[in-house]
C-alpha cells in the first residue's frame, strides 16, 4: 500500500508539469485555434528566468580586507550581494535563499509581454494558414529560442537551489497514518505539487468568475457572433496567449530546482505535453489537467520494478502507448468537444 | 525515354548529369585558396547529401502529395541502419543482403505503423507517428539493448560470426568487393578532385529511387495521392477509399527512409539508437519543406542546402571572419564580427531556425519557389500569366443566394 501511495506521489510531479504546459497548450489552441509548437520553449524560459534570478541577485561588490591573505597571498577579497548591502544581511540572505520562489516576479511580466509579442508579431498571421505551417512555423520559433538561450547561458544544465526549508524530504507517511520512513518524499515536489494546483485553479476561476474570463469562453464558443456583438475578441484572444505562455513560464520556474534547467528541456517536454493534450482531447481544459496527471501517475506507476518484470520496458513507452490506445479508440480524446478537431 | 514524356527525360538527364559531376561541381576553388573551406567536394558531406536526398525524396512522397505530415519516420532510418549492421555481423561486410533486409523490414514496419495511424489525419496522425517513434526510440536505448547495443551503438566485433568472410575479403564495407572507403584522388591545375566509391554507391542508388518518384509523380497513383491532399471528402463521396493509397504512400516512403538509413550505416559500419529520435524526423520535415514540398527536386535541394551549410558555416570561425573584413577599419570589422558571431560555428542551429521560418512565412513553395519567382522576375513572365486569374474573369458571376 505504501509503495502505491509512493508511486502515486512521485507522478504527481511529474504530471503537474505536464499539466500546466498541456493547460497552456490547449488555452491557445482553444482560443486561437493554432497549435503552438514553441509552447516548449516557454516552459525552458520560464526556467531560465529562474536562472537569471539567481544570478541578477548573486551580483556582488568585491571589497579587499588587507589584514587577511588568501592561498595566493594577495588580500582576500570579500564577496557582498548587492542586495544584503541593501536590506542588511538577514534580510538579503533570505531573498537569496528565495530567488526561486521570487523569479515568479520576474517572470509573469517577462512572459506576458513575450507570448504579447509572439501573437502579434508571427501567430497572427498564421490563422488563415493550415494547421501544418502553424507547426512547422511555431517549430522554427523553438528552434530560434532555444538557441539564443544557448547562446547567452551555455549548453550545459545550471543548477537553481530551492529554498532552504524545502531542500530536503519529508515523512509523508507519518502524516497519513502509515509507519515512519515509509513513504519519504522529496518537500519541494510537494511544494511542486501545490503551486501547480494553485495555477489551474487560478486559470479556471479566472475563466469562470471574471466577465473577461466569460467573454473569452463566448469567444471559444463562437467567435464569429462574439465580433458581432461589437466585442474585440481578437484583444482578449491575444491576451489569453500571453496567459498562457505565463502558465508555461511558471510552470518552468518552479521545476528548475526539481531539474537543473538545460536549453533543451522545453522539447523534451514538449512532445510528451502534446501527447498529452491529444489525449485529453483538443481544446478540453479539464481534459489536459486530467490527461496530464493521469499519464504522469501511470508513468510512474510504470517504473515500478513489480511492473517492470512483468513487461520489460514497459516504463519507456507507456505514455506513448496510452496515447495510440486511446486516439484509436476515442477519436477526441478522453474529454474532447464534439466537433473540435475531429478529423 | 524510360517511360517518361520528352520534358522529364531531359529533366531526368540533368539531374543525372548533376549528380555524377558533383565531386566536381562542388569543387569550384582551388586548393589552398582562401575560399577553399567553401569546397564541398570531400566523401563524407556528399555521401550525406545523396543518402539525405534519398530520404527526403521518401519523405516528400508522404508529406508532398498526401499532404499527411509524418513527425515519425526517423524510427525508419533507423531500422534500416540495424538491418545493415546485423548482416555485417552475421554474414559479411557485403552491403547489398543489408540494403535488401533494410528495405524490407522498413517496408514491414511502415506498414505496421502505417496501418494503424492512418486510422487518423491531421495533428492525430502527426501525434501518433511521433508517438510509435519515440516507442522505438526508448525502447532501443533499453530493453531491445540485445538487438540494438543500447547507448553503444551497433557495431561489428571479431568474434561476431559472419559466416560468408574468408581470408580475402575486404575489412570494411564493400560491394562486391568494391571498397566504400576508396577514393580515387585526381590533381588538375590548383584543382583537387575526389571520386569516392562509396559516393558513386549513393549517388547511383539516389538517381534510381529518383527516376522511381519521378514515375510516382506522374503516375495515376500519384494523381490519386495529390487528391487526397486537396480534398478528401470529395474523393470519398466519388467511392474512392483513399485508405489503400496513402498506405501504399506511406510504406513506400518508409522504404525509401529505411534504405537512406541503410545507406549510412554502408558508408560508417555503425548504427545507434540516436538516428531514431523525434529531432531525426524533424529534421526531414525541415529539409522537406526547406526545398519545396510537393516538388521533385525540392527535397533534395533542401537536404544538400541544410548538410552542407551544417558542415561548412560551423567550421567558420571569429579568426576568418577577421581574415574576410581585414580590409575594413578596425572598429567596423570588430563590429561586423561581433554581430556575425552568434549565428556561425555552434550557433549554425540558430541560422538554421531563422531561415527555416523565413521561407515558412515568405516562401511557403521553399527554395523551388523563390527560384521560380526570381526567374519569372527576370524574364517578365509572372506579370502576365498571374493577372487574368486575379481579376476574376474566370470565375462564375455571383448570383443572389435564393434563386
Amino acid at each position: 500500500m505504501d509503495a502505491i501511495i509512493l508511486q502515486l506521489l512521485n507522478g504527481l510531479d511529474k504530471g503537474s508539469a505536464y499539466a500546466l504546459i498541456a493547460l497552456g497548450l490547449t488555452l491557445i489552441f482553444g482560443t486561437l485555434g493554432v497549435v503552438n509548437f514553441a509552447h516548449g520553449a516557454m516552459f525552458m524560459i520560464g526556467a531560465f528566468c529562474a536562472v537569471t534570478m539567481q544570478k541578477i541577485l548573486g551580483i556582488s561588490t568585491i571589497t579587499l580586507d588587507p589584514e587577511k591573505l588568501d592561498f595566493l597571498g594577495k588580500p582576500l577579497q570579500i564577496k557582498t550581494p548587492i542586495v544584503e548591502s541593501l536590506f542588511g544581511k538577514g534580510i538579503g540572505d533570505s531573498i537569496i535563499n528565495w530567488s526561486v520562489p521570487l523569479s515568479i516576479l520576474l517572470a509573469i511580466p517577462v512572459m506576458l509581454v513575450l507570448g504579447y509579442i509572439m501573437e502579434r508579431g508571427l501567430i497572427k498571421h498564421f490563422y488563415k494558414r493550415p494547421h501544418a505551417d502553424q507547426i512547422l512555423v511555431t517549430f522554427g520559433l523553438a528552434i530560434v529560442l532555444q538557441e539564443v538561450v544557448k547562446y547567452f547561458y551555455g549548453a550545459n544544465p545550471i543548477p537553481t537551489a530551492a529554498p532552504d526549508m524545502f531542500r530536503g524530504s519529508i515523512d509523508f507517511g507519518v502524516l497519513i497514518g502509515f509507519a515512519e520512513n515509509a513513504i519519504i518524499y522529496p518537500a519541494w515536489r510537494l511544494v511542486y505539487f501545490l503551486f501547480s494546483m494553485a495555477i489551474v485553479g487560478a486559470v479556471f476561476a479566472f475563466l469562470r468568475f471574471t466577465t473577461f474570463g466569460m467573454v473569452v469562453r463566448a469567444g471559444m464558443a463562437d467567435r464569429e457572433t462574439v465580433g458581432l456583438l461589437g466585442i474585440n475578441i481578437d484583444k482578449r484572444f491575444t491576451i489569453m496567449f500571453g496567459i498562457a505562455a505565463a502558465v508555461a513560464g511558471l510552470a518552468g520556474v518552479m521545476y528548475a530546482p526539481i531539474n537543473s534547467p538545460n536549453y533543451h528541456m522545453g522539447m523534451d517536454f514538449l512532445v510528451l505535453s502534446f501527447v498529452v493534450v491529444v489525449v485529453g482531447g483538443m481544446g478540453s481544459l479539464p481534459g489536459a489537467v486530467l490527461a496530464g496527471f493521469l499519464l504522469g501517475i501511470l508513468e510512474s506507476f510504470a517504473s515500478m520494478n513489480e511492473v517492470k518484470s512483468v513487461i520489460p520496458g514497459i516504463d519507456q513507452i507507456i505514455i506513448y502507448l496510452v496515447a495510440i490506445i486511446i486516439l484509436l479508440t476515442r477519436p477526441r480524446g478522453l474529454m474532447g468537444r464534439k466537433g473540435v478537431m475531429e478529423e | 525515354m524510360l517511360g517518361l514524356s520528352k520534358k522529364d527525360t531531359t529533366f531526368l538527364l540533368i539531374v543525372i548529369f548533376l549528380t555524377l559531376a558533383t565531386p566536381i561541381l562542388l569543387q569550384p576553388f582551388p586548393e589552398g585558396s582562401a575560399m577553399a573551406q567553401f569546397n564541398a567536394g570531400y566523401p563524407d558531406l556528399m555521401q550525406r547529401f545523396a543518402i539525405y536526398g534519398i530520404f527526403a525524396i521518401g519523405f516528400n512522397i508522404l508529406f508532398g502529395l498526401t499532404g499527411y505530415l509524418s513527425f515519425g519516420h526517423a524510427a525508419f532510418l533507423g531500422v534500416g541502419s540495424y538491418s545493415v549492421v546485423w548482416m555485417y555481423k552475421l554474414l559479411s561486410y557485403n552491403v547489398l543482403p543489408g540494403l535488401v533486409l533494410a528495405v524490407i523490414t522498413s517496408a514491414l514496419f511502415a506498414l505496421f505503423i502505417g496501418y494503424i495511424s492512418l486510422r487518423r489525419s491531421g495533428i492525430y496522425f502527426s501525434i501518433l507517428t511521433l508517438a510509435f517513434a519515440q516507442m522505438s526510440f526508448n525502447l532501443a536505448y533499453s530493453v531491445l539493448t540485445p538487438l540494438t547495443n543500447g547507448e553503444t551503438g551497433l557495431q561489428v566485433y571479431t568474434d561476431d560470426p559472419q559466416i560468408l568472410m574468408d581470408a580475402a575479403s575486404p575489412n570494411s564495407p564493400h560491394f562486391f568487393g568494391i571498397l566504400m572507403i576508396e577514393s580515387t584522388k585526381v590533381n588538375i591545375g590548383g584543382w583537387q578532385f575526389t571520386f569516392n566509391n562509396g559516393y558513386y554507391f549513393c549517388a547511383i542508388i539516389a538517381i534510381i529511387v529518383f527516376y522511381l518518384s519521378l514515375r510516382i509523380f506522374r503516375s495515376p497513383f500519384g494523381t490519386m495521392l495529390r487528391a487526397i491532399k486537396t480534398n478528401q471528402t470529395r474523393m470519398n463521396y466519388t467511392g474512392l477509399n483513399p485508405r489503400p493509397y496513402t498506405l501504399a504512400a506511406f510504406v513506400i516512403s518508409g522504404m525509401y527512409a529505411g534504405l537512406a538509413g541503410g545507406l549510412l550505416a554502408s558508408m560508417d559500419p555503425l548504427a545507434g539508437a540516436e538516428r531514431m529520435q523525434w529531432t531525426a524526423s524533424g529534421e526531414v520535415v525541415l529539409m522537406t519543406i526547406l526545398g519545396g514540398a510537393g516538388t521533385l527536386m525540392g527535397p533534395v535541394l533542401g537536404a544538400g542546402f541544410i548538410k552542407y551549410f551544417e558542415n561548412i558555416f560551423s567550421k567558420i570561425n571569429d579568426n576568418i571572419l577577421h581574415s574576410w573584413f581585414s580590409a575594413l577599419p578596425d572598429g567596423v570589422e570588430d563590429a561586423i564580427v561581433f554581430m556575425v558571431h552568434p549565428f556561425i560555428g555552434k550557433g549554425w542551429s540558430l541560422t538554421l531556425g531563422l531561415l527555416f521560418m523565413m521561407v515558412v512565412i515568405f516562401l511557403p513553395g521553399g527554395l523551388i519557389e523563390g527560384g521560380t519567382r526570381i526567374w519569372n522576375a527576370i524574364t517578365g513572365k509572372n506579370r502576365k500569366s498571374n493577372k487574368p486569374g486575379k481579376d476574376g474573369k474566370h470565375h462564375p458571376k455571383p448570383t443572389a443566394h435564393v434563386n
